[in-house]
């Protein structure tokens, strides 16, 4: 599915990732756990493509696809999905129109006609029970006014609606209580597939309760230090990091 | 050689200010007065404070005559086409002059009148009460010189608790034959407890340059309400000064929504006076700009009165090497107590090329009000564009998408669905 080599990359002529190696299957769930300033979320946004981010070094191919030569929106329509740590609000732009926009240029791409309206709305109404989304607000501006809870369903509707081949959740469970984090999980849970993967980009192992990986990779100065079965996690969270710091700078 | 030809165009003005006079109708003294009101300050240029950022003379200099022949002729298709909203009033003026044929008033409610200004203001009683009172010479030089050579433009009275659901559009259109300067003159007069819509369109058929410097007047006695809607549509070869001046008596609602979607340079000055205890005026404006188009929106607000409220919200787009110029006034006087007043100007910069100058202006000498204003001009958010994209939608159209959800909170406040669809419809297309 995906497979990362010796990545590098910069934000402002600062070194955030330094040599990261991963490979991820289809049908896999891997979990990105690390300390704050690891270098987490700058994995999740150069995946995705965000234009302030340098790749200094490393490859990344996708499918086959060398995924750093594609744009943005050609990564999406490939199949990538970011769940935003922060979504963005869109005052004036409906979620509804938003997202026919995304469907129709993403099928334009893959040489498809543009859904019918029908199908399109019948879609809606199916994907947002999946997070229990209420209507009104998929017809309300894109993330305008939404509370923190409402944000984080709405991404996991968003990919839901647009069934990537990889999703990469940039710290879905932050901000969230343990309701909201519950119903966002079952979510994800739902679009699990065999031919579908997903990277959690996590600071705590709560979210792993819920959404059980089959690796976890510790992250730490840009670098992954450790990786193993979930059990890891549980490991992490009694231990805290400390450990693997002082067993990076070993070796 | 004619002999006008070394004057300048404010002595050509002048000369033929004597030459039509004796053709005028209405009070020749009013129009003695703003003449030589205009002849003592003669047009504005660089050094003049609320003129600086445009320069009226500049233009002006080119050279424009007073001509007000038809070039191409407007037909009755053309109104047909020019209509905005099915079913309404159309009252046509053409070269600034009123074309009494080709407007259509057969849906013109009971207790609306509708006539020319020449017209009026030798036979209605009304009109000559109302006429310049609101849009004094000694204000501008632009209403001076529309006061002393004005003929054309017509006279609305909406009577005494008169509701009228059906838009009347005041449907202007440049024809000329030669570069021509226009003057029309307009007086609405909203009666107590009465209720109208009135929709001025600006239009130009052809290539020949014409300046429009048009003066409207709007009186909203108490108890009434008047939306007004101005929808600029001219072509690159269009000139426009335009001129509302409106008094907003006690209890009464005025709403004026300003969309500059076309002509080569426009100025719009946009007077609104509160005479009375808890009136209410809401004024948006949107100018999505292109090519070389210079648009200057100076609006004042004047809480001279107690317990009124005014909510300004203005929006500019500007693209290559176009010009925006937004100055709004906010005068709260000293015996102003209890008053609301809010005003918000956006602006978008879509290249290195376009300029934006914003100046909110807030004068308040009264303690107890509430008062806010706000500018912002910027790039197109980054982060929305990567949102956008990172699901898939192209930077073309997520800029697009961005830039149409900013213009849509001005759109939205237009409470005609056609008339919002059209104007969708022209902002698509400028911004193409």
């Amino acid at each position: 599915m995906i497979s990362i080599k010796n990545l590098h990359a910069s934000v402002d002529g600062k070194e955030i990732l330094r040599g990261l190696n991963l490979e991820v299957k289809a049908g896999e769930v891997h979990a990105i756990m690390g300390p704050n300033g690891s270098g987490k979320s700058t994995l999740a946004s150069v995946l995705a493509g965000k234009e302030n981010y340098e790749v200094t070094a490393g490859e990344v191919t996708f499918n086959g696809k060398d995924l750093l030569d594609l744009s943005p929106e050609n990564r999406a329509r490939e199949g990538i999905f970011l769940a935003f740590q922060y979504p963005v609000e869109i005052p004036g732009v409906s979620n509804i129109n938003f997202l026919k926009t995304a469907i129709n240029e993403i099928r334009t791409y893959k040489n498809l006609p543009p859904i019918e309206p029908k199908a399109f709305l019948a879609m809606v109404k199916e994907k947002q029970k999946l997070v229990e989304l209420d209507g009104k607000l998929t017809g309300r501006s894109v993330n305008e006014g939404f509370s923190g809870g409402e944000k984080k369903r709405n991404e996991i509707f968003q990919m839901a609606m647009l069934e990537p081949t990889l999703a990469i959740l940039d710290e879905t469970d932050s901000g969230l209580d343990i309701d909201a984090l519950r119903i966002v999980a079952n979510g994800v849970n739902q679009l699990r597939d065999p031919k579908r993967s997903f990277i959690l980009v996590t600071h705590y192992q709560r979210l792993l309760d819920y959404i059980v990986p089959d690796f976890v990779h510790v992250l730490y100065n840009g670098r992954i230090v450790k990786s193993g079965p979930k059990e890891l996690a549980l490991e992490l969270e009694e231990k805290g990091y400390d450990w693997l710091k002082s067993e990076s700078v070993e070796a | 050689m004619n002999a006008t030809e070394t004057l300048t165009f404010k002595e050509k003005l002048l000369v033929h200010f004597e030459q039509q006079l004796p053709t005028l109708n209405g009070d020749t003294t009013l129009r003695r007065d703003a003449a030589l009101r205009f002849a003592a300050i003669g047009f504005p240029n660089r050094k003049t404070e609320d003129y600086k950022y445009i320069n009226p003379e500049a233009v002006l200099k080119s050279g424009f005559g007073f001509r007000t022949e038809m070039m191409r002729g407007v037909t009755a298709n053309d109104i047909k086409e020019f209509t905005l909203v099915k079913g309404a009033v159309v009252i046509v003026i053409i070269n600034g002059i009123y074309n009494e044929e080709l407007s259509i008033t057969d849906h013109l409610g009971q207790g609306i009148t509708v006539l020319g200004i020449s017209e009026a203001m030798n036979s209605n009683e009304v009109a000559k009460q109302h006429y310049g009172k609101y849009a004094k010479s000694i204000a501008d030089p632009f209403i001076a010189l529309n006061t002393a050579l004005n003929n054309g433009g017509v006279f609305i009275h909406i009577e005494k608790k008169v509701s009228n659901k059906v838009p009347i559009q005041i449907l202007n259109i440049s024809d000329n034959e030669v570069a021509s300067f226009f003057q029309p003159r307009n007086l609405i007069v909203s009666e107590e407890f009465s209720e109208a819509i009135v929709i001025e369109s600006y239009e130009s058929i052809g290539p020949v340059k014409s300046f429009t410097n048009g003066v409207t007047e709007v009186f909203v006695a108490a108890n009434a309400k008047l939306d007004h809607y101005r929808l600029q549509t001219e072509g690159d070869a269009a000139q426009q000064i335009n001129t509302l001046n409106a008094a907003v008596c006690g209890n009464s609602l005025y709403n004026t929504y300003t969309f500059t979607l076309g002509g080569h340079f426009v100025r719009n000055n946009l007077n609104i006076l509160f005479t009375e205890k808890n009136g209410e005026a809401h004024l948006y404006g949107l100018y999505p700009l292109t090519g070389s188009q210079i648009v200057d929106n100076h609006t004042v607000v004047d809480h001279a009165v107690p317990n009124c409220m005014s909510n300004e919200l203005y929006k500019g787009v500007v693209n290559e090497k176009a010009t925006a110029v937004f100055n709004g006034k906010i005068f709260v006087r000293e015996d102003a107590q209890k008053t609301n007043a809010y005003q918000t100007n956006r602006n978008i910069l879509l290249s290195d090329d376009a300029s934006v100058y914003t100046k909110p202006q807030l004068e308040i000498y009264a303690d107890d009000v509430k008062c806010s204003h706000g500018t912002s001009t910027g790039k197109v958010n980054e982060d929305a564009m990567f949102y956008l994209q990172a699901r898939g939608i192209g930077k073309e159209s997520a800029r697009a998408l961005l830039i149409r959800a900013f213009a849509e909170e001005v759109v939205d406040q237009v409470k005609i669905e056609e008339l919002r669809e059209y104007i969708d419809c022209r902002i698509d297309r400028i911004l193409k």
